[in-house]
Protein backbone atom coordinates (compact mmCIF):
# COMPACT_ATOMS: atom_id res chain seq x y z
CA UNK A 1 0.00 0.00 0.00
CA UNK A 2 2.62 2.24 0.99
CA UNK A 3 4.71 1.40 -2.74
CA UNK A 4 1.55 2.03 -4.36
CA UNK A 5 1.31 5.66 -2.89
CA UNK A 6 5.14 6.42 -3.36
CA UNK A 7 4.87 5.45 -6.89
CA UNK A 8 1.57 7.85 -7.25
CA UNK A 9 3.93 10.22 -6.10
CA UNK A 10 6.82 9.62 -8.06
CA UNK A 11 4.24 10.03 -10.95
CA UNK A 12 3.45 13.12 -9.78
CA UNK A 13 7.06 14.76 -9.50
CA UNK A 14 7.02 14.07 -13.13
CA UNK A 15 5.08 17.20 -13.59
CA UNK A 16 7.50 19.38 -12.86
CA UNK A 17 10.62 17.44 -15.09
CA UNK A 18 11.15 18.66 -18.53
CA UNK A 19 9.46 16.85 -21.43
CA UNK A 20 11.50 14.89 -23.49
CA UNK A 21 9.14 15.03 -27.15
CA UNK A 22 11.15 16.50 -29.90
CA UNK A 23 8.75 18.98 -31.42
CA UNK A 24 9.76 18.24 -34.02
CA UNK A 25 8.99 20.18 -37.41
CA UNK A 26 10.07 23.22 -35.28
CA UNK A 27 12.69 21.86 -33.78
CA UNK A 28 15.09 19.54 -35.57
CA UNK A 29 17.11 16.78 -33.92
CA UNK A 30 20.78 16.86 -34.73
CA UNK A 31 21.67 14.52 -37.56
CA UNK A 32 25.12 13.10 -37.50
CA UNK A 33 27.49 13.70 -40.78
CA UNK A 34 27.03 9.95 -41.10
CA UNK A 35 24.00 9.46 -40.76
CA UNK A 36 21.68 7.65 -43.61
CA UNK A 37 19.27 9.34 -45.55
CA UNK A 38 18.57 10.37 -48.89
CA UNK A 39 21.06 9.26 -51.44
CA UNK A 40 22.66 11.20 -53.89
CA UNK A 41 24.84 10.99 -56.50
CA UNK A 42 28.22 13.14 -55.92
CA UNK A 43 30.71 14.54 -58.89
CA UNK A 44 34.73 14.76 -59.04
CA UNK A 45 36.23 17.92 -58.24
CA UNK A 46 36.35 19.00 -62.08
CA UNK A 47 32.17 18.85 -62.05
CA UNK A 48 32.47 15.13 -64.24
CA UNK A 49 30.09 12.47 -62.84
CA UNK A 50 31.95 9.89 -60.33
CA UNK A 51 29.82 7.17 -61.40
CA UNK A 52 31.10 4.90 -63.48
CA UNK A 53 27.98 2.99 -63.62
CA UNK A 54 29.13 -0.64 -62.30
CA UNK A 55 26.40 -1.87 -60.98
CA UNK A 56 28.02 -2.60 -57.79
CA UNK A 57 25.27 -0.48 -56.07
CA UNK A 58 22.66 -2.23 -57.73
CA UNK A 59 23.87 -5.78 -56.95
CA UNK A 60 24.46 -4.61 -53.19
CA UNK A 61 21.25 -3.23 -52.77
CA UNK A 62 19.30 -5.79 -50.76
CA UNK A 63 15.50 -4.40 -51.95
CA UNK A 64 16.31 -3.84 -55.60
CA UNK A 65 15.49 -0.51 -55.38
CA UNK A 66 18.66 1.02 -57.47
CA UNK A 67 18.49 0.31 -61.53
CA UNK A 68 20.62 2.32 -63.87
CA UNK A 69 22.02 1.55 -67.47
CA UNK A 70 25.93 1.99 -68.29
CA UNK A 71 27.06 3.70 -71.40
CA UNK A 72 30.04 5.64 -72.69
CA UNK A 73 30.84 8.41 -73.55
CA UNK A 74 33.60 9.95 -76.96
CA UNK A 75 36.15 9.76 -74.13
CA UNK A 76 35.29 6.11 -73.36
CA UNK A 77 34.29 7.55 -69.62
CA UNK A 78 31.81 5.20 -68.35
CA UNK A 79 28.66 6.66 -67.22
CA UNK A 80 25.16 5.88 -66.69
CA UNK A 81 22.74 6.81 -69.03
CA UNK A 82 20.00 6.51 -66.60
CA UNK A 83 20.18 6.24 -63.17
CA UNK A 84 17.07 5.45 -61.28
CA UNK A 85 15.99 4.95 -56.82
CA UNK A 86 12.48 4.20 -56.21
CA UNK A 87 12.93 5.89 -52.68
CA UNK A 88 9.38 3.76 -51.88
CA UNK A 89 11.62 0.50 -51.41
CA UNK A 90 14.95 2.48 -50.11
CA UNK A 91 15.42 0.81 -47.01
CA UNK A 92 18.65 2.76 -46.20
CA UNK A 93 21.35 0.62 -45.23
CA UNK A 94 24.25 2.41 -47.04
CA UNK A 95 25.16 -1.23 -48.44
CA UNK A 96 25.14 1.05 -52.11
CA UNK A 97 27.57 3.55 -50.79
CA UNK A 98 29.60 1.09 -49.32
CA UNK A 99 29.88 -1.37 -52.17
CA UNK A 100 30.76 2.30 -54.38
CA UNK A 101 33.91 1.87 -55.64
CA UNK A 102 34.16 5.77 -56.39
CA UNK A 103 32.45 7.64 -53.45
CA UNK A 104 30.11 8.40 -56.47
CA UNK A 105 26.81 7.43 -54.88
CA UNK A 106 26.33 8.72 -50.54
CA UNK A 107 23.83 8.93 -48.09
CA UNK A 108 23.10 12.32 -46.95
CA UNK A 109 21.56 13.32 -43.12
CA UNK A 110 18.15 14.35 -44.97
CA UNK A 111 15.26 12.68 -44.45
CA UNK A 112 12.18 14.78 -45.43
CA UNK A 113 11.40 13.34 -48.67
CA UNK A 114 7.71 12.28 -47.60
CA UNK A 115 5.13 12.75 -51.07
CA UNK A 116 1.38 12.44 -51.52
CA UNK A 117 2.14 10.18 -54.84
CA UNK A 118 4.06 7.40 -54.64
CA UNK A 119 5.05 7.32 -58.04
CA UNK A 120 7.43 10.60 -56.80
CA UNK A 121 9.78 8.70 -54.61
CA UNK A 122 11.12 7.82 -57.72
CA UNK A 123 14.22 9.71 -57.89
CA UNK A 124 16.11 9.77 -61.72
CA UNK A 125 19.65 10.81 -62.01
CA UNK A 126 18.88 14.51 -62.80
CA UNK A 127 17.26 14.65 -59.22
CA UNK A 128 20.10 12.50 -57.03
CA UNK A 129 23.22 14.33 -59.19
CA UNK A 130 24.38 17.40 -57.29
CA UNK A 131 26.82 19.68 -57.90
CA UNK A 132 29.37 19.24 -55.39
CA UNK A 133 31.56 16.48 -53.87
CA UNK A 134 29.42 15.10 -51.03
CA UNK A 135 31.69 13.73 -48.06
CA UNK A 136 34.61 13.19 -49.70
CA UNK A 137 37.00 15.70 -51.02
CA UNK A 138 39.37 15.98 -53.77
CA UNK A 139 38.69 12.32 -55.38
CA UNK A 140 38.68 11.98 -58.43
CA UNK A 141 38.88 8.63 -59.72
CA UNK A 142 39.77 8.63 -63.22
CA UNK A 143 43.16 11.00 -61.89
CA UNK A 144 44.04 7.89 -60.35
CA UNK A 145 42.87 4.86 -61.81
CA UNK A 146 45.35 3.33 -64.80
CA UNK A 147 42.50 3.55 -66.96
CA UNK A 148 42.96 5.25 -70.67
CA UNK A 149 40.69 7.75 -71.75
CA UNK A 150 40.30 10.32 -73.97
CA UNK A 151 42.73 13.14 -72.57
CA UNK A 152 44.82 10.82 -70.27
CA UNK A 153 46.91 7.95 -71.72
CA UNK A 154 48.16 4.88 -70.03
CA UNK A 155 50.68 5.83 -66.98
CA UNK A 156 49.70 9.50 -66.86
CA UNK A 157 47.36 9.28 -63.62
CA UNK A 158 48.59 10.65 -60.31
CA UNK A 159 51.27 7.96 -58.30
CA UNK A 160 51.48 6.16 -61.97
CA UNK A 161 54.33 5.08 -63.44
CA UNK A 162 54.75 4.57 -67.15
CA UNK A 163 53.68 1.63 -68.54
CA UNK A 164 56.72 -1.14 -69.52
CA UNK A 165 57.19 -2.65 -72.88
CA UNK A 166 57.13 -6.35 -71.85
CA UNK A 167 58.27 -7.11 -75.31
CA UNK A 168 61.69 -5.01 -75.35
CA UNK A 169 64.60 -5.77 -73.72
CA UNK A 170 66.08 -2.15 -73.15
CA UNK A 171 65.63 -1.58 -69.11
CA UNK B 1 -45.00 27.92 -13.88
CA UNK B 2 -41.84 29.98 -13.65
CA UNK B 3 -40.61 27.17 -11.08
CA UNK B 4 -40.42 24.34 -13.87
CA UNK B 5 -39.20 26.64 -16.31
CA UNK B 6 -35.76 27.45 -13.92
CA UNK B 7 -35.60 23.58 -12.90
CA UNK B 8 -36.03 22.76 -16.98
CA UNK B 9 -33.28 25.22 -17.88
CA UNK B 10 -31.16 23.97 -15.12
CA UNK B 11 -31.44 20.46 -16.01
CA UNK B 12 -30.68 21.24 -19.18
CA UNK B 13 -27.37 23.39 -17.69
CA UNK B 14 -26.01 20.38 -15.89
CA UNK B 15 -26.54 18.22 -18.77
CA UNK B 16 -24.98 20.52 -21.40
CA UNK B 17 -21.87 20.90 -18.81
CA UNK B 18 -21.54 17.43 -17.71
CA UNK B 19 -21.45 16.18 -20.98
CA UNK B 20 -18.92 18.84 -22.44
CA UNK B 21 -16.92 17.96 -19.46
CA UNK B 22 -16.94 14.55 -19.93
CA UNK B 23 -16.17 15.14 -23.62
CA UNK B 24 -13.25 17.34 -22.63
CA UNK B 25 -12.02 15.22 -20.20
CA UNK B 26 -10.68 13.39 -23.19
CA UNK B 27 -8.33 15.97 -23.86
CA UNK B 28 -7.46 16.33 -19.88
CA UNK B 29 -6.90 12.90 -19.43
CA UNK B 30 -4.10 12.70 -22.39
CA UNK B 31 -2.80 16.15 -21.85
CA UNK B 32 -2.43 15.30 -18.36
CA UNK B 33 -0.80 11.66 -18.45
CA UNK B 34 1.95 13.07 -21.34
CA UNK B 35 2.83 15.47 -18.17
CA UNK B 36 3.06 13.04 -15.84
CA UNK B 37 5.15 10.81 -18.50
CA UNK B 38 7.08 13.61 -19.48
CA UNK B 39 5.57 14.07 -23.42
CA UNK B 40 3.00 16.78 -24.54
CA UNK B 41 -0.18 14.88 -25.62
CA UNK B 42 -2.33 16.37 -28.24
CA UNK B 43 -0.93 19.91 -29.01
CA UNK B 44 -1.69 20.30 -32.42
CA UNK B 45 -5.15 20.52 -33.56
CA UNK B 46 -5.78 24.13 -32.23
CA UNK B 47 -4.89 26.46 -29.80
CA UNK B 48 -2.90 23.81 -27.34
CA UNK B 49 -4.71 20.95 -29.24
CA UNK B 50 -7.70 22.09 -28.00
CA UNK B 51 -9.98 21.07 -31.11
CA UNK B 52 -8.35 17.55 -30.70
CA UNK B 53 -11.63 16.77 -28.51
CA UNK B 54 -13.92 18.21 -32.05
CA UNK B 55 -11.80 16.03 -34.11
CA UNK B 56 -12.32 13.25 -32.45
CA UNK B 57 -15.55 13.41 -31.62
CA UNK B 58 -15.93 14.11 -35.60
CA UNK B 59 -13.96 10.66 -36.45
CA UNK B 60 -15.87 9.18 -33.94
CA UNK B 61 -19.74 10.38 -35.38
CA UNK B 62 -17.78 9.04 -39.06
CA UNK B 63 -17.22 5.50 -38.70
CA UNK B 64 -18.93 2.60 -39.93
CA UNK B 65 -21.38 1.69 -36.78
CA UNK B 66 -21.13 -1.96 -37.14
CA UNK B 67 -23.57 -4.56 -35.30
CA UNK B 68 -22.15 -8.13 -35.45
CA UNK B 69 -24.49 -10.72 -37.57
CA UNK B 70 -23.96 -13.00 -34.70
CA UNK B 71 -25.12 -9.91 -31.40
CA UNK B 72 -28.42 -10.33 -29.96
CA UNK B 73 -28.84 -7.00 -31.48
CA UNK B 74 -31.47 -5.26 -29.22
CA UNK B 75 -29.27 -5.79 -25.98
CA UNK B 76 -26.22 -4.92 -28.20
CA UNK B 77 -28.03 -1.69 -28.74
CA UNK B 78 -29.51 -0.35 -25.81
CA UNK B 79 -26.08 -1.58 -23.34
CA UNK B 80 -24.47 1.25 -23.98
CA UNK B 81 -27.11 3.77 -23.31
CA UNK B 82 -27.80 2.42 -20.08
CA UNK B 83 -24.18 3.31 -18.70
CA UNK B 84 -24.90 6.85 -20.04
CA UNK B 85 -28.45 7.11 -18.95
CA UNK B 86 -27.39 5.41 -14.59
CA UNK B 87 -24.80 7.87 -14.45
CA UNK B 88 -26.44 10.71 -15.89
CA UNK B 89 -29.82 10.32 -13.46
CA UNK B 90 -27.38 10.44 -10.79
CA UNK B 91 -25.90 13.82 -11.27
CA UNK B 92 -29.74 14.59 -10.52
CA UNK B 93 -29.30 14.49 -6.58
CA UNK B 94 -25.59 16.27 -6.58
CA UNK B 95 -25.98 19.55 -5.22
CA UNK B 96 -23.56 21.76 -7.31
CA UNK B 97 -24.36 24.78 -5.61
CA UNK B 98 -26.99 25.65 -2.67
CA UNK B 99 -29.53 26.54 -5.29
CA UNK B 100 -28.11 24.33 -8.45
CA UNK B 101 -29.62 20.67 -7.87
CA UNK B 102 -32.25 19.31 -9.73
CA UNK B 103 -33.58 17.20 -7.35
CA UNK B 104 -32.70 17.19 -3.63
CA UNK B 105 -34.52 14.02 -2.49
CA UNK B 106 -33.78 12.94 1.09
CA UNK B 107 -32.05 9.48 -0.03
CA UNK B 108 -30.16 10.69 -2.49
CA UNK B 109 -27.38 8.73 -1.18
CA UNK B 110 -29.35 5.50 -1.90
CA UNK B 111 -30.38 6.37 -5.27
CA UNK B 112 -26.82 7.28 -6.05
CA UNK B 113 -25.96 3.47 -5.03
CA UNK B 114 -29.04 1.93 -7.06
CA UNK B 115 -28.26 4.06 -10.24
CA UNK B 116 -24.66 3.01 -9.88
CA UNK B 117 -25.58 -0.41 -9.77
CA UNK B 118 -27.84 -0.25 -12.48
CA UNK B 119 -24.91 0.74 -14.50
CA UNK B 120 -22.90 -2.62 -13.86
CA UNK B 121 -26.24 -4.00 -16.62
CA UNK B 122 -24.37 -2.15 -18.90
CA UNK B 123 -21.29 -3.98 -18.80
CA UNK B 124 -23.11 -7.14 -18.47
CA UNK B 125 -25.47 -7.10 -21.29
CA UNK B 126 -22.78 -5.56 -23.42
CA UNK B 127 -20.49 -8.41 -22.49
CA UNK B 128 -23.18 -11.07 -22.88
CA UNK B 129 -24.80 -9.49 -26.12
CA UNK B 130 -21.99 -9.44 -28.12
CA UNK B 131 -21.49 -13.12 -28.15
CA UNK B 132 -17.68 -12.99 -28.24
CA UNK B 133 -15.92 -15.12 -25.77
CA UNK B 134 -13.60 -11.88 -24.49
CA UNK B 135 -16.58 -9.90 -24.07
CA UNK B 136 -18.12 -12.10 -21.96
CA UNK B 137 -14.96 -12.83 -19.50
CA UNK B 138 -14.81 -8.83 -19.09
CA UNK B 139 -18.77 -8.72 -18.78
CA UNK B 140 -18.15 -11.43 -15.94
CA UNK B 141 -15.13 -9.88 -14.35
CA UNK B 142 -17.06 -6.57 -14.39
CA UNK B 143 -19.55 -7.83 -12.88
CA UNK B 144 -18.11 -9.52 -9.97
CA UNK B 145 -15.55 -6.47 -9.37
CA UNK B 146 -18.97 -4.07 -9.35
CA UNK B 147 -20.88 -6.36 -6.39
CA UNK B 148 -17.73 -6.39 -4.89
CA UNK B 149 -17.13 -3.09 -5.02
CA UNK B 150 -20.67 -1.92 -4.52
CA UNK B 151 -20.85 -3.48 -1.10
CA UNK B 152 -18.01 -1.65 0.40
CA UNK B 153 -18.93 1.47 -1.28
CA UNK B 154 -22.32 1.52 -0.14
CA UNK B 155 -20.85 0.67 3.67
CA UNK B 156 -18.31 3.27 3.61
CA UNK B 157 -20.92 5.62 2.92
CA UNK B 158 -22.95 5.06 6.08
CA UNK B 159 -20.29 6.33 8.01
CA UNK B 160 -21.56 9.53 7.09
CA UNK B 161 -24.61 8.95 7.46
CA UNK B 162 -24.36 8.00 10.54
CA UNK B 163 -22.35 11.95 11.70
CA UNK B 164 -24.60 14.23 9.17
CA UNK B 165 -27.94 11.88 10.38
CA UNK B 166 -29.10 12.34 6.72
CA UNK B 167 -29.62 10.62 3.40
CA UNK B 168 -30.21 13.59 1.50
CA UNK B 169 -26.47 15.25 -0.45
CA UNK B 170 -27.74 18.68 -0.24
CA UNK B 171 -28.26 17.77 3.67
CA UNK B 172 -25.03 16.06 4.21
CA UNK B 173 -23.25 19.04 2.17
CA UNK B 174 -24.65 21.82 4.74
CA UNK B 175 -23.40 19.21 7.65
CA UNK B 176 -20.01 19.86 6.62
CA UNK B 177 -19.90 23.67 8.00
CA UNK B 178 -18.11 23.42 10.74
CA UNK B 179 -15.73 20.20 9.64
CA UNK B 180 -15.30 18.55 6.63
CA UNK B 181 -15.96 14.91 6.57
CA UNK B 182 -12.70 13.83 5.38
CA UNK B 183 -11.43 14.23 8.74
CA UNK B 184 -13.93 12.12 11.13
CA UNK B 185 -14.32 9.49 8.26
CA UNK B 186 -10.88 9.46 6.58
CA UNK B 187 -11.33 5.70 6.25
CA UNK B 188 -13.84 5.82 4.96
CA UNK B 189 -12.77 8.78 2.45
CA UNK B 190 -10.23 6.06 1.16
CA UNK B 191 -12.46 3.46 1.02
CA UNK B 192 -14.80 5.01 -1.09
CA UNK B 193 -12.37 6.52 -3.63
CA UNK B 194 -10.81 3.29 -4.20
CA UNK B 195 -14.56 1.74 -4.35
CA UNK B 196 -15.02 4.70 -6.77
CA UNK B 197 -12.33 3.40 -8.90
CA UNK B 198 -13.36 0.49 -9.31
CA UNK B 199 -16.81 1.44 -9.79
CA UNK B 200 -15.92 3.56 -12.71
CA UNK B 201 -13.38 0.47 -13.68
CA UNK B 202 -10.43 3.11 -14.37
CA UNK B 203 -6.99 2.17 -14.26
CA UNK B 204 -5.79 0.15 -11.81
CA UNK B 205 -9.14 -1.25 -11.71
CA UNK B 206 -9.75 -1.76 -15.44
CA UNK B 207 -10.33 -5.19 -15.61
CA UNK B 208 -13.09 -5.29 -17.39
CA UNK B 209 -11.63 -4.16 -20.42
CA UNK B 210 -7.49 -5.21 -19.83
CA UNK B 211 -6.66 -4.43 -22.94
CA UNK B 212 -3.38 -6.51 -22.37
CA UNK B 213 -5.49 -9.70 -21.53
CA UNK B 214 -8.95 -9.10 -23.28
CA UNK B 215 -8.48 -6.92 -26.13
CA UNK B 216 -10.98 -4.71 -25.07
CA UNK B 217 -13.35 -6.34 -22.72
CA UNK B 218 -17.21 -6.10 -22.66
CA UNK B 219 -16.99 -3.29 -25.44
CA UNK B 220 -14.34 -5.52 -27.72
CA UNK B 221 -17.35 -5.42 -30.76
CA UNK B 222 -18.11 -2.18 -30.42
CA UNK B 223 -17.49 0.72 -32.55
CA UNK B 224 -18.58 4.07 -33.75
CA UNK B 225 -20.65 5.92 -31.77
CA UNK B 226 -21.76 2.98 -30.00
CA UNK B 227 -18.26 2.82 -28.73
CA UNK B 228 -18.14 6.14 -27.83
CA UNK B 229 -21.15 5.99 -25.19
CA UNK B 230 -18.98 3.30 -23.41
CA UNK B 231 -16.32 5.98 -23.32
CA UNK B 232 -17.92 9.18 -22.41
CA UNK B 233 -20.01 7.20 -20.15
CA UNK B 234 -16.74 6.04 -18.44
CA UNK B 235 -15.99 9.90 -18.59
CA UNK B 236 -19.16 10.53 -16.57
CA UNK B 237 -18.53 8.25 -14.08
CA UNK B 238 -14.92 9.95 -13.42
CA UNK B 239 -16.99 13.07 -13.08
CA UNK B 240 -19.86 11.68 -11.00
CA UNK B 241 -17.34 9.72 -8.48
CA UNK B 242 -15.12 13.05 -8.48
CA UNK B 243 -18.21 14.95 -7.52
CA UNK B 244 -19.61 12.64 -5.22
CA UNK B 245 -16.33 12.67 -3.25
CA UNK B 246 -16.53 15.97 -3.07
CA UNK B 247 -20.35 16.19 -1.88
CA UNK B 248 -18.99 13.79 0.73
CA UNK B 249 -16.06 14.44 1.94
CA UNK B 250 -14.93 17.34 1.09
CA UNK B 251 -17.84 19.59 1.53
CA UNK B 252 -19.53 20.09 -1.60
CA UNK B 253 -20.22 23.87 -2.28
CA UNK B 254 -18.11 24.69 0.52
CA UNK B 255 -16.04 27.59 0.52
CA UNK B 256 -14.47 30.78 0.88
CA UNK B 257 -16.55 34.15 0.36
CA UNK B 258 -13.98 35.19 -2.89
CA UNK B 259 -15.68 32.97 -5.29
CA UNK B 260 -19.39 31.72 -6.02
CA UNK B 261 -20.50 28.07 -4.49
CA UNK B 262 -20.42 26.36 -8.16
CA UNK B 263 -17.58 27.72 -8.53
CA UNK B 264 -15.51 26.23 -5.57
CA UNK B 265 -17.54 22.46 -6.91
CA UNK B 266 -15.63 22.89 -9.97
CA UNK B 267 -12.76 23.23 -8.59
CA UNK B 268 -12.75 20.30 -5.72
CA UNK B 269 -13.96 18.22 -8.70
CA UNK B 270 -11.48 18.68 -10.65
CA UNK B 271 -8.95 17.90 -8.17
CA UNK B 272 -9.97 14.69 -8.09
CA UNK B 273 -10.72 13.87 -11.59
CA UNK B 274 -6.86 14.97 -12.02
CA UNK B 275 -6.06 12.62 -9.34
CA UNK B 276 -7.99 9.52 -10.98
CA UNK B 277 -6.10 10.55 -13.96
CA UNK B 278 -2.31 10.52 -12.20
CA UNK B 279 -3.42 7.18 -10.51
CA UNK B 280 -4.06 5.68 -14.24
CA UNK B 281 -0.54 7.33 -15.03
CA UNK B 282 1.11 5.30 -11.92
CA UNK B 283 -0.34 2.26 -10.68
CA UNK B 284 -0.03 -1.18 -12.86
CA UNK B 285 -3.13 -3.43 -13.34
CA UNK B 286 -3.35 -5.92 -10.74
CA UNK B 287 -4.39 -9.98 -11.28
CA UNK B 288 -8.07 -10.53 -10.79
CA UNK B 289 -8.02 -12.43 -7.77
CA UNK B 290 -5.69 -10.23 -6.30
CA UNK B 291 -8.66 -7.43 -7.32
CA UNK B 292 -11.06 -9.63 -5.38
CA UNK B 293 -8.95 -10.73 -2.27
CA UNK B 294 -8.09 -7.04 -1.90
CA UNK B 295 -11.28 -5.98 -1.88
CA UNK B 296 -13.20 -8.94 0.37
CA UNK B 297 -9.99 -9.60 2.86
CA UNK B 298 -8.61 -5.93 3.60
CA UNK B 299 -11.21 -3.42 2.50
CA UNK B 300 -14.31 -4.88 3.55
CA UNK B 301 -12.81 -5.73 7.34
CA UNK B 302 -11.82 -2.27 7.36
CA UNK B 303 -14.75 -0.68 6.75
CA UNK B 304 -16.81 -2.79 8.82
CA UNK B 305 -14.02 -1.40 11.73
CA UNK B 306 -14.36 2.14 10.64
CA UNK B 307 -18.11 1.63 10.76
CA UNK B 308 -18.12 0.17 14.09
CA UNK B 309 -15.92 2.94 15.33
CA UNK B 310 -17.99 5.85 14.09
CA UNK B 311 -21.47 4.06 15.76
CA UNK B 312 -19.42 3.90 19.13
CA UNK B 313 -18.29 7.66 18.69
CA UNK B 314 -21.80 8.94 17.87
CA UNK B 315 -23.39 6.87 20.40
CA UNK B 316 -21.35 8.21 23.40
CA UNK B 317 -21.12 11.71 22.05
Amino acid sequence: MLSNIRSIWEAFKHAFSPRDTVQYPEEKPYLPPRWRGRIILSRDPDGGERCVACYLCAVACPVDCISLQATEDENNRRYPEFFRINFSRCIFCGYCEDACPTYAIQLIPDFEMSEYNRQNLVYEKEDLLIQGEGKYHGYNFYKVAGLKIGGKDKGEAENEEKPINLKSLIP
Amino acid sequence: MADIIIKVIIILGILIVMLTIAAGLIYVERRLLALWQDRYGPNRVGPFGLLQVLADTIKILMKEDWVPSFADKPVYIIAPTIVMISVLMTFAVIPFAPSIFVSDMNVGLLFFLAMSSLGAYSVVLAGWSSNNKYSLLGALRGSAQMITYEVFMGLSLMGIVMLNGTLSLGGIVEAQTGIWNVIPQFVGFVVFLIAGVAETHRLPFDIPEAESELVAGFHSEYSGMKFGMFFVGEYLGITLISALIVTFYFGGWLGFDFLPPYIWFILKMFVFIGFFILLRASLPRPRYDQLMEYGWKFLLPLVLLNLLVTGAIVLAS
